[in-house]
């Protein structure tokens, strides 16, 4: 029982983390119809960034309290991670609005290499140790252990849903955003400043990814330039099993991707008689995306986008 | 064609009064001089060059013949591709042996080439099993290779560090997966008493490892044994410890670095972390290898790096075989270069039928006080 608390816990931990990245993929497929492939690598730029800040506090402030620093950290990766983000949409996809749809997914494509090169640069090929900030004495919940960076994570993911919703369905902003998910054209003539929104999606998602990079440093304690491609691979299929385009989808598809990920490596070698093992864990994911898809085109939670057009 | 003729007249013009006077015995040297290794490369090269410039001064007779050796010396980037087409340079050059390559994934490739040209190889460093595996006669090495590793691991485990429940994982990369099924027979090859309680995978590139450690606490093992590198080792140590499993954590050379300490932070234990090297200088042998590092700095004005000893007792072998075979044909003295014994600056070097080196070295170490500590050495 203990067990499989614990993996409850993982994959809490886990899920919470796809979920943020999954909202970026989901809000901006909302907007323009259009998958960032690069927003993996934003989440990476936001680990990368906090290495570098936490480093420095390590030596200009050693005596600040652990939960502090991290939250600097976070803090100082928001801008740059959305300042990336806008640049990408800007570079990248802007001029190809009105192309084909294969010719973003192409630049996107193209903008994940050169960010992750572009890394490989500024902080090298090898893995970057995450500094150890916060303490590693865990909580323990009838048996299962819970770190400090993992409630931390959990509080922090937690509001930053609550915020986005709020923001969304409560705020003018949030409301153009609905309109020009809804129908981008006819949000235009009803005075809805396109690009404004369209800028604005890309800097949340950006924003969303930056916190779920620091505190994956910090929680897998390792940094490295190429780390973006497969969390981002798995936030972009829990953001399709949630039902792409819908920001509540991308929750749900994300910590169930984290859950299912957890259980199936933890419980497949002794289900299987070690038949199966555990390097199985990075296609759950994606077997589990294919059934869904196979039983409801539109996900968990999408709605049917035929009728769009 | 005209100009290639003139040349090759000028090389004969040239090498005939050296053949007249004395016979030169050349011998191939491939390693890494450029790229991320290019340290090591050099250092292995300067190993070769030291024990060829001790053989001529030495004045050898090989089939009554007074013999002068010779060093040609290629680069092969620790670049697959790079390190076949320079074997191929060397077969054309008619080296009488090859000293190399340093990586497992050029020696191997190579080693396919200089078989076919019936050419003896020793590798100071390739530990990959597959290379002597390959059924060829001219493949050699002077390094015990990753099975032995993982197999005196197992039994370190089970004998002197006492595990009795013991969780393996691996990365699946040919390195990890090879290490972690010889250590798996080693360990259970010499006590019933053992239980391989968990078998987790993983892979190079995972960052996170709680969903498996977490099966694997459930097994609660005294030792987890890992096959794969200080990259995934370091976050799995740091992981460990937030789950609070206190097991002891071993691996093989990959995972024992000064680097592990960087990327496993306070997570390593003081004497938690048992991990072995190949290679190991035993009490024996200390004044040996110190005069050769005395040599090596005197020559080059720079410390012996980590294979030079190896390259330089490699080169060496090769050339008592010549001697006592009287020969420098590949075909005559190679039967002589299998059964020899040679007293080296790394021990005592011979093979075994698949050219492996017999009870090759191997260093145990362990982590206290943020250093990395020598516990044994074994064979």
């Amino acid at each position: 029982m203990e067990t499989f608390f614990q993996q409850i816990i993982n994959g809490l931990v886990l899920g919470c983390m796809y979920a943020l990245v999954a909202l970026g993929y989901t809000m901006v497929y909302g907007v323009l119809n259009l998958i960032n492939f690069a927003h993996g690598d934003v989440l990476m730029i936001g680990v990368m960034v906090g290495v570098t800040i936490l480093k420095f506090l390590q030596t200009a402030a050693p005596d600040l309290p652990g939960i502090v620093k991290l939250g600097i950290a976070i803090v100082g990766a928001i801008p740059i991670c959305v300042i990336v983000n806008i640049i990408i949409e800007r570079v990248a996809y802007r001029r190809l609005r009105n192309a084909p749809r294969l010719a973003p997914l192409i630049t996107a494509i193209g903008v994940s290499i050169l960010l992750q090169t572009f890394a490989m640069m500024i902080w090298g090929r090898s893995p970057i140790p995450f500094p150890q900030v916060m303490p590693t004495e865990s909580f323990n919940i009838a048996g299962a252990l819970i770190s400090q960076t993992q409630v931390m994570l959990l509080v922090l993911a937690t509001a930053a849903m609550v915020g986005l919703v709020l923001l969304i369905e409560r705020t003018r902003m949030g409301r153009a955003m609905r309109a020009t998910a809804d129908n981008p054209r006819i949000a235009g003539l009803m005075g809805v400043d396109s690009n404004k929104v369209i800028v604005m999606t890309f800097a949340i998602g950006a924003a969303l990814a930056a916190v779920a990079g620091v505190m994956w440093g910090a929680n897998y304690s390792s940094a490295q330039f190429a780390m973006g491609f497969v969390p981002g691979l798995k936030a972009f299929s829990a953001a399709v099993l949630g039902g792409i385009g819908n920001i509540y989808g991308a929750m749900v598809g994300g910590i169930l991707l984290g859950l299912i990920e957890s259980l199936g490596a933890g419980y497949i070698g002794d289900l299987t008689g070690g038949f199966l093992g555990s390097h199985y864990q990075d296609i759950f994911a994606f077997v589990v995306l294919i059934i869904v898809l196979t039983l409801r085109p539109s996900g968990i939670m999408g709605e049917r986008v035929a009728d769009r057009a | 064609m005209i100009k290639n003729s003139i040349g090759a007249l000028t090389v004969l013009a040239v090498a005939v009064p050296v053949v007249a006077q004395e016979q030169v015995i050349r011998i191939g040297h491939v390693g890494p001089i450029t790229g991320a290794i290019a340290h090591l490369g050099k250092d292995n090269e300067n190993g070769a060059k030291l024990a060829i410039d001790e053989l001529n001064v030495k004045n050898l007779q090989i089939g009554g013949k007074k013999v002068k050796f010779e060093l040609l010396t290629e680069d092969d980037a620790a670049d697959p591709k790079q390190g076949t087409a320079v074997a191929q340079k060397l077969v054309d050059a008619k080296v009488s042996g090859v000293i190399g390559h340093l990586n497992s994934g050029t020696t191997i490739p190579a080693s396919k080439i200089y078989f076919d040209a019936g050419i003896p190889q020793i590798s100071p460093s390739a530990t990959n099993t597959k290379y002597t595996l390959q059924g060829f006669n001219t493949a050699f090495r002077v390094v015990a290779n990753d099975g032995q590793l993982g197999s005196t691991l197992g039994r370190y485990a089970v004998q002197i560090a006492k595990a009795t429940n013991i969780a393996v994982i691996d990365d699946r990369t040919a390195y990890g997966q090879g290490v972690a099924e010889e250590f798996i027979k080693g360990a259970s090859g010499k006590s019933k008493a053992v239980n391989i309680v968990a078998r987790q995978y993983t892979n190079d590139k995972a960052t996170d490892f709680n969903a498996i450690l977490t099966a694997i606490k459930a097994k609660n093992p005294d030792l987890v044994f890992f096959g794969g590198m200080d990259a995934v080792g370091g976050p799995l140590l740091r992981q460990m410890k937030q789950l609070g499993i206190n097991a002891k954590f071993m691996g093989g050379d990959g995972i024992c670095s000064q680097d592990l300490l960087k990327l496993a932070g306070d997570a390593v234990g003081e004497g938690q972390v048992i991990c072995a090297e190949a290679g190991g200088i035993e009490e024996a042998n200390k004044q040996r290898m110190a005069d050769f590092r005395n040599n090596y700095k005197k020559k080059f004005g720079v410390d012996v790096t980590l294979y030079a000893p190896a390259t330089y007792d490699a080169l060496m072998t090769m050339a008592q075989a010549m001697v006592k075979a009287g020969s420098s044909d590949p075909a005559k003295y190679l039967p002589v270069l299998a059964k020899i014994q040679h007293q080296g600056v790394t021990g005592l070097i011979s093979f075994d039928e698949k050219g492996d080196i017999k009870d090759g070295a191997m260093t145990i170490y362990t982590y206290r006080g943020g250093k990395r500590e020598q516990i044994a050495v074994t064979r």
